[in-house]
């Protein structure tokens, strides 16, 4: 790796990731560009030309000042210390200062460090809990008072954990760990010809990019309208990425596989024209009838233009405008037609070396669709929030073949405090993390597993049960 | 064939992986001439391996057929002979992702093992990163390093036979992550702060015993790491069963209404066949692995 020192600073136009405590944040380096992080605001400018994580305190006017002393560690001076919390009770009254004394610090322009040892100092109980329990009290007013934001280089681990932190919704709740469980199963690696189907807000689809490092190919197989992938902005990737990322709507599979999809047109004859139009219309109506996917900016302006009464002035620039814009479009069409040829090149060999499928639609038709494409001997994986889609899943190859080695998982995760004689696990953990079912494809033969072969799922016992038990 | 590059077809000089059913796998180096037992038959390299594709279907001698596949850091860990402890995919998956693991990582670990991790590292960071890995048992680091090579890898890793607790990585400034998955990982901080690049990096330790845990910890601390966080990660297994659920018998119900002509009704007391409900559904294996290891992550900031 080019070990210049120029990709450790901020730039701007960079995307980053802003971090407080476990909050994560990703944005874009814009000049005068207001940023609301914790229900804090502030500019970003100040930080271009400063070093990747580096931590900024927000002072007056929303402005980042470099934070001199890193970590310094909490001065306080009252060395006591009581033994246990036998005298400590809960009246309410042991903090002298009010919200409002407080706020008039706050605005006195107090630093966060400073507001902490005034809270102190007016605490009657501080002087009486375990060194313990002061440590505590110190880092709940840290996480309250403190005004510092880190600024990170955006990563897939700091991607993953902000969306499962911030929106797991978006996400399908899928947790890091399971992406992470997802990126190995599938061997996702350099060079290879990855297919990624998933409405993860591209996370996942970033994720695969980062682990190929802009070697091989990624097809993004999109549903609806048009593909979704603001997360991979947020991954901040050089423009060489951009080049292995290839985009094909899944309406187009079965014609693909059926090889009657045709890509080849080369000037707007009327035939094609209206196929492309007939194309563009049907990607609208599915954009409609999805969840806003893409930006229906265009299919909204043209139903606006229809809502437009007479003023002829008006009317012939509009129709200018939209000779323009109807070149626009032609332009853009053929560029889609092309991107569309390139990636039905790619798929058209059946030759992928990898699927990944994490999605809120129903990941049956999906895989079952998607595994052909893939080589023998290739890994998938195919990610559900829930369990039931894909013991569905499990039972069609089953019974129709093409794949080894199937295995439906989760992953259980929990974090551990570590303190000298106070190591426990977190009071609260994750309840789950989303189901996966991953597996190698094999060969397809006409014939049926023999039954000689060892099935994977021991016979049901159906017949002795209930005869024997019934 | 190259555990970092796919290839089509079988040749000889490739390691194979015999799939032989669920759970049941093994290495092949295949040979020209060369032939294999298992518990279907022979397989003969020269006839049912070379020049097939990966993927496909072998018959064995006896009439049976297992699948050949094309080999793959995972398919490596549940069929590599074992010289050691080694570490399993779900934890494998969590370190790369957690360390930040990509093309053109630089990474330091200690002790190699039977190389399982490495095999897992090297798949990312190929094929412009390196690893360099420390094993300070002779053997095992004479081992891997053939396996290194015999798997096409060799070119990415650099296999030092050393105490890293003395004598550290045998890098210095360069490492963009270090894992650790030695007995006492607080002696080795110090050579992998040494070892990750000024500019920062990831480190990883891996210990089963939460003692363990406590003084790495410690020491993290200590030199100045930042975002310690130790965690946990346990794989469970669904296996797909199809089950049948007999529906009881409460006898005849004199409160309901009596059907229209059913005519004979089955007599109450012996049905022949009991009414059953058969579902697919998942259980959980009788035992699973409840540890492994405590992985504990942390961030070098610049120096």
């Amino acid at each position: 790796m080019a070990d210049d020192e120029s990709q450790y600073t901020i730039k701007e136009g960079d995307y980053v990731v802003l971090k407080r405590g476990d909050i994560f944040k990703a944005v874009q380096i814009q000049p005068r560009k207001k940023v609301i992080f914790e229900k804090q605001w502030f500019f970003l400018d100040n930080a271009v030309g400063h070093l990747y994580s580096s931590t900024f305190e927000i002072v007056s006017g929303g402005t980042l000042q470099p934070q001199k002393l890193r970590g310094t560690e909490s001065s306080t001076d009252a060395k006591e210390a009581g033994t246990d919390n036998r005298n400590i009770v809960d009246d309410g009254k042991s903090q002298k200062l009010t919200r409002d004394d407080i706020e008039t610090l706050k605005e006195k322009g107090l630093k966060g460090q400073e507001i902490i040892q005034q809270l102190i100092k007016n605490s009657s109980t501080f002087r009486g809990k375990t060194e313990y329990a002061q440590d505590k009290y110190i880092k709940k007013k840290k996480k309250k008072y403190e005004n510092t934001v880190t600024i990170l280089k955006p990563s897939c681990r700091i991607l993953a954990m902000m969306y499962h932190g911030r929106e797991p919704g978006k996400i399908c709740h899928l947790r890091y760990d399971t992406l992470a469980q997802m990126l190995t199963l599938a061997n996702i690696h350099a060079g290879s010809k990855v297919l990624v189907f998933e409405t993860c807000a591209g996370l996942v689809l970033g994720a695969v990019m980062e682990r190929m490092g802009g070697y091989g190919s990624v097809i993004q197989m999109y549903p609806g309208g048009g593909p979704v992938r603001a997360g991979v902005e947020s991954f901040g990737f050089p423009a060489n990425f951009h080049d292995m990322l290839h985009e094909f709507p899944i309406c187009h599979v079965n014609s693909l596989l059926a090889g009657t999809l045709d890509t080849t047109a080369k000037d707007p004859t009327a035939v094609t024209d209206e196929k492309q139009s007939s194309m563009v219309a049907e990607e609208q109506q599915s954009q409609s009838g999805l969840e806003h996917q893409g930006s229906p900016e265009e299919w909204l302006r043209e139903t606006n233009n229809s809502d437009d009464i007479g003023q002829d002035q008006e009317q012939k620039q509009k129709e200018k405008r939209k000779e323009a814009k109807a070149e626009e479009k032609k332009v853009k069409l053929e560029k889609k037609r092309k991107k569309l040829a390139a990636a039905a090149d790619l798929l058209k060999g059946r030759d992928a070396d990898g699927l990944v499928i994490a999605s809120r639609f129903h990941p049956c038709p999906v895989l079952m669709g998607l595994l052909k494409f893939l080589s023998p001997s290739r890994p998938f994986v195919v990610y559900s929030q829930y369990k039931e889609p894909l013991i569905e899943c499990y039972t069609k190859l089953k019974e129709h073949g093409g794949a080894v080695s199937l295995r439906l998982t989760d992953t259980w995760l929990r974090h551990y405090q570590v303190l000298p004689n106070r190591t426990h696990p977190l009071l609260l953990m994750s309840g789950g993390g989303g189901y996966l079912l991953s597996g190698t494809t094999v060969t397809m033969d006409g014939a049926k597993p023999a039954g000689s072969q060892r099935a994977e799922e021991p016979a049901a016992k159906r017949p002795k049960l209930t005869h024997t038990e019934g | 064939m190259s555990f970092v590059e796919y290839s089509d077809f079988i040749q000889d000089g490739d390691v194979a992986i015999i799939y032989l059913g669920h759970d049941s796998m093994m290495p092949v180096k295949v040979q020209q001439g060369a032939q294999t037992q298992t518990r279907y038959g022979v397989i003969r390299h020269s006839t049912d391996l070379i020049g097939q594709r990966y993927g496909s279907k072998v018959t064995c001698s006896k009439g049976g057929w297992v699948h050949v596949l094309h080999p793959t850091p995972e398919l490596w860990t549940v069929c590599l002979p074992h010289r050691t402890q080694i570490l399993y995919t779900t934890d494998i998956a969590t370190i790369t992702m957690m360390l930040e693991l990509k093309p053109g990582s630089i990474v330091c670990e200690s002790g190699t093992g039977s190389g399982s991790l490495s095999h897992g590292i090297l798949r990312t960071i190929a094929p412009t990163g390196h690893l360099h890995t420390v094993e300070f048992h002779q053997q095992r680091a004479e081992k891997v390093a053939e396996e290194f090579k015999e798997h096409r890898v060799g070119h990415l890793v650099t296999v030092r036979n050393q105490d890293v607790c003395k004598d550290g990585f045998g890098v210095t400034g360069v490492a963009d992550a270090v894992f650790l998955d030695i007995p006492s990982p607080w002696e080795a901080v110090g050579h992998a702060k040494a070892a990750l690049k000024t500019q920062g990096g990831r480190l990883c330790s891996f210990s089963p015993c939460i003692e363990q845990v406590q003084r790495t910890c410690e020491v993290l601390t200590d030199h100045g790491f930042e975002e310690i966080s130790t965690m946990e990660v346990l794989l469970r297994v669904h296996d797909v069963r199809t089950v049948p659920l007999p529906l009881p018998d409460f006898g005849p119900d004199p409160s309901a209404q009596t059907q229209p002509e059913t005519g004979e009704e089955p007599h109450p007391m012996c049905s022949p066949n009991p009414p059953s409900i058969t579902m697919k559904t998942t259980t959980p294996p009788r035992e699973m692995p409840g540890h492994t290891g405590y992985l504990t992550f942390a961030t070098k900031p610049r120096t």
